[in-house]
């Protein structure tokens, strides 16, 4: 286990309060108010269906994209509204990068699906992208794996190297903030494993929320962790504290497994 | 049902069925067999170069090869950014439920089903009446027609409308078949919609799109009823000279040697070489589509 995050220490890097996300009519997440302290793990727990992806794709305004949502309430980078005129949605998702459940590499060379990021944004020095995509693919534990065969197709990895190469796409454009939702579901114990070692490495430089079903591995990757039940935050505190000493009857029932 | 009559009516089924594809083959194979005896015989490159003489009786058909290609290539040149576009429009940027989108899709499926020479008659009202008529108030001296008649761009212009909705459809389905999460994971790395569109979508969609030229090709080169008043002619000494001169056209060839020859006798071989060369053309065509098809998927697949 990782250790506490001290309150004092740890700036807010993003912040909710009473977030509300509706479908349509209906509330999928409702009254969450959540901060993800600078440069540390958050871990976003609780039983299928609960908002936990809901919450996740709103900090970077993915939600929005989806007919019908719509939110209420506050979300701050720094500080300062996602919502507000300094920022629009391209921008902040820069900032705020996404690895998503299914991997989903572009049907593309690896180093064009590194490069993607940054030709967007108008790298075309050739030199300059090379060096970028080197220092992506390393920083997620692929460069070893994939050195030798840039110009390959992606669709040729493995399943855990090819959510490594997502995780190295994000990284790639540099975002402060990295949202990871059940990235490691589909993958085997040993792809896991390899996700878990890089998030403890990243998160020296990334802030990180990521969305997990596996208690153990909330417990392990991991500085705090949040609970959402049925739309709400149950409860948020250390990682260690919410799985020896959860305050609320019901988070415990869920981290010691009587329901899911 | 006893085991018996089961097995019978079962048996009774595989009957049938296999008979009707059988005749489906057997048919395609009477026509074929009957067009290469007839007319391969009588193909030969002098026959491919060379023009009508004699009443049809005699020479050959290249200004009707060359017609049916410029017209078709025109027609495509003209269907395709705008079907291509309207698709886009339908499927990447009308909201959902949308009323215009709506619209357009009711009109696109009514296009499809109007019969053929009904397109004729529109692009002779449309395009030669109101158009040319138009550019010939505005452009040439008084009394004389230069634009406001039958002509190589009319046709394929008229033939353009008629294959719109193959166009969209295929394009259409083509970026449906684009998977969600891709779409997902450009938009999440900083692009913006139209960057989105043109390095992931439409390079997916491209296969697609292509099915959709060589369906509108194959459809287009083929058809005959539209330009009969908009620019086809029954006989011309000379090629085409530009985009407002009439043209000859294989399929209209074919219907002219067949009902309009002084001699019979005398022009049925010619006939069926020329049914023979359209036959071969539009295989050909359709072969030629079908490789770029399959090394687009490849290669995307492939992911180069
Ligand atoms: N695109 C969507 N449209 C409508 N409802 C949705 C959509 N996505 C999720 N929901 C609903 O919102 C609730 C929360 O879903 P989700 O955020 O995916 O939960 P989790 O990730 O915790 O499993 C669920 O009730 C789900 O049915
Ligand atoms: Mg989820």
């Amino acid at each position: 286990m990782t250790s506490i995050p001290h309150p004092a220490a740890s700036a807010a890097k993003m912040e909710t309060r009473r977030l509300e996300i509706r479908y349509g009519a209906k509330a999928a997440v409702k009254d969450v108010s959540l901060t993800l302290p600078d440069r540390q793990v958050t871990a976003l727990i609780g039983p299928s269906g609960c908002g936990k992806s809901t919450f996740l794709r709103a900090l970077n305004r993915m939600n929005d994209l989806i007919p019908g949502s719509s939110a209420s309430g506050e979300i701050l980078l720094d500080g300062r509204s996602i919502y507000a005129g300094h920022l629009d949605a391209v921008e902040l998702r820069r900032r705020v990068g996404m690895v998503f459940q299914k991997s989903n590499p572009f049907p593309k060379s690896i180093f064009e699906n590194v490069a993607y990021g940054l030709r967007i944004g108008g790298l075309s020095d050739r030199r300059e992208l090379g060096e970028r995509i080197e220092r992506s693919l390393r920083s997620a534990a692929l460069w070893d794996e994939v050195k030798d065969r840039l110009a390959e197709s992606a669709m040729g990895l493995s399943g855990g190297q090819q959510q490594r190469l997502c995780i190295a796409r994000a990284l790639a454009v540099e975002p402060e903030v990295l949202l990871m939702d059940e990235p490691a579901s589909a993958l085997d114990p040993i792809a896991t494993a390899k996700i878990e070692d890089l998030i403890h490495e990243l998160k020296v430089r990334y802030t990180i929320a990521i969305v997990t079903h596996n208690m153990q591995q909330a417990a392990r990757v991991s500085d705090q962790t949040a609970f959402f039940y049925m739309g709400e935050l149950v409860e948020v505190g250390p990682t260690e504290q919410i799985f020896t000493t959860p305050r609320q009857q019901r988070t415990e029932d869920y981290v010691t497994g009587k329901f899911g | 049902m006893s085991v018996a009559s089961r097995k019978a009516v079962g048996a009774g089924l595989t009957l049938l069925t296999g008979a009707a594809a059988a005749l489906v083959v057997a048919m395609l194979a009477v026509i074929l067999v009957d067009v290469v005896r007839g007319g391969a015989g009588r193909v030969s490159w002098e026959f491919l170069t060379s023009a009508p003489e004699e009443g049809m009786t005699a020479g050959g058909i290249f200004p009707a090869i060359y017609g049916t290609a410029v017209m078709t290539l025109l027609m495509t040149v003209a269907v395709m950014p705008v079907g291509v576009l309207t698709a886009v429009y339908l499927h990447e940027y009308a909201p959902p439920r949308s009323r215009m989108a709506a619209l357009v899709r009711v009109a696109v499926t009514n296009l499809a089903g109007v019969p053929s020479i009904v397109f004729g008659l529109f692009g002779l009202g449309f395009f030669i009446q109101f158009a040319g008529g138009a550019l010939d108030r505005a452009l040439s001296p008084p009394g004389e027609l230069h634009y406001g008649r039958p002509a190589l761009l009319w046709a394929a212009l008229t033939l353009a409308v008629l294959t719109l909705p193959v166009v969209i459809v295929a394009t259409e389905e083509a970026l449906r078949a684009v998977p969600r999460e891709h779409r997902d994971a450009s938009l999440a790395l900083g692009a913006t919609r139209s960057q989105t569109l043109a390095r992931v979508v439409l390079p997916q969609a491209l296969p697609g799109i292509l099915t959709g030229a060589i369906l509108a090709v194959a459809r287009g080169a083929g058809e005959v009823a539209p330009i009969l008043f908009t620019g086809v002619a029954y006989f011309l000494p000379e090629l085409p000279g530009s985009v407002w001169s009439q043209f000859m056209h294989l399929g209209y060839h074919v219907y002219v040697l067949a009902t309009q020859s002084p001699d019979v006798e005398a022009t049925r071989p010619l006939l069926y070489a020329t049914v023979f060369v359209l036959l071969a053309l539009t295989f050909a065509l359709n072969l030629v589509a079908i490789a770029i098809r399959t090394r687009t998927r490849r290669k995307a697949a492939a992911g180069h």
